[in-house]
């Protein structure tokens, strides 16, 4: 094992791994990332997360998602995923009138 | 420039209720100085809030202490200006975290789990209180005594089912800390005096049930009972240890030097 694979290991034998928490506001619908933390296990990660992150009433709901579990898109990617949507206007669903009895979303 | 003690009534319900006020506020003085020491940083955050929720749960009780007192004492007064043996906190929680500043986990973490039972069930019995605002009170705490209770039952059982070392330090803990626990089920004429009118409940209704959660954390925590001893710590009457003087000097040092001082 080279040095450089040794201090990965090393370093997560000293470190707890770390987790992003994502919370729900009271009146909100979706659960909102607002930072990470370093927990032992799930349990205790749910638990720090409630200290940390909600002491001034963000939220009534804690999702945590341990980092190494999140699958992100590459950011070179970025023009090749996006771009093409900019100019396909047909998807957008504006081109009719909602009847006024369902027209509340 | 300094400013005079104040002296409070000895009435039984005042003193029901200062008991119950100088544990919580004694017990977050004490939490409060692992603020910017504890051993991780969400930890840190942790074990101040639990102290924010003690000093909480202090300055609605003193504020009450103070009303049922009608001497026109505030609860910065009360918390600030007594005398040390006018200070009715269990002694328990006026022990040092540790042989060292900041402290030693384990101890804390014990001494939280342990707390943290009494209160919860203290605060239970207390929302059926005959004085509308105790129950109110109790109504709040009880939430904030059945968190610090999961977080510090969750840090017992990592460490007394932890590695050797976690172990070892947990069970020195419970060697220091499990006799003391025993004032807080002894029952006298003040609590006797409550219980008759409906203020509160005795102490020692409390000991059976709190054994029996004791147990059972202990038995995840694989940590044994200890016997019983005949030491009793005597806090709740005012005669401390050593260590209260301490505690008061870092507490009541500004409001004495620059009375009336606020934020």
């Amino acid at each position: 094992m080279n040095q450089k694979q040794n201090a990965a290991n090393q370093s997560s034998l000293n470190e707890w791994p770390l987790w992003e928490v994502f919370v729900r506001s009271k009146s909100g619908l979706d659960h909102k990332h607002c930072g990470s933390l370093h927990a032992a296990d799930p349990q205790m990660a749910i638990q720090l997360a409630r200290d940390v992150y909600t002491r001034r009433l963000e939220g009534c709901s804690v999702w945590v998602v341990r980092s190494d579990q999140i699958v992100a898109s590459d950011p070179a990617d970025k023009g090749m995923y996006f771009d093409p949507m900019e100019d396909k206007v047909y998807r957008h669903p504006t081109f009719y009138k909602l009847p006024s009895e369902v027209d509340h979303m | 420039m300094t400013t005079s003690s104040i002296h409070v009534e000895q009435a039984p319900s005042v003193q029901y209720v200062l008991r119950l006020a100088d544990t919580a506020l004694i017990h977050g003085q004490r939490l409060s100085e692992w603020c910017g020491h504890a051993p991780v940083l969400e930890e840190d955050i942790a074990l101040a809030n639990i102290a924010l929720d003690l000093i909480g749960q202090a300055r609605a009780l003193l504020t009450h202490a103070g009303q049922l007192e009608g001497q026109g004492h505030d609860e910065d007064q009360l918390a600030f200006l007594r005398e040390e043996r006018d200070y009715r906190n269990a002694t328990i929680v006026e022990l040092p975290n540790g042989p060292a500043r900041p402290g030693d986990f384990a101890f804390t973490v014990l001494r939280n789990a342990m707390m943290a039972s009494w209160f919860r069930l203290m605060w239970e019995r207390l929302r059926d209180s005959t004085d509308p605002e105790l129950a109110a009170i109790a109504g709040k705490a009880v939430k904030e005594a059945r968190y610090h209770q999961q977080h510090s039952s969750d840090w017992v059982v990592r460490l007394g089912d932890g590695t050797d070392e976690s172990a070892r330090r947990l069970r020195a803990a419970l060697d220091t800390l499990w006799r003391y626990s025993a004032e807080l089920f002894d029952s006298d004429a003040v609590d006797a005096a409550a219980a008759a009118n409906g203020l509160g409940p005795r102490w020692d209704s409390l000991r059976e049930p709190w054994l029996a959660e004791m147990r059972e954390l202990f038995d995840e925590a694989k940590l044994a009972l200890p016997a019983d001893s005949v030491f009793r710590s005597t806090g709740k009457t005012g005669v401390h240890t050593e260590h209260m003087g301490y505690i008061l000097a870092d507490m009541q040092y500004l409001q004495r030097a620059y009375p009336g001082g606020a934020w």
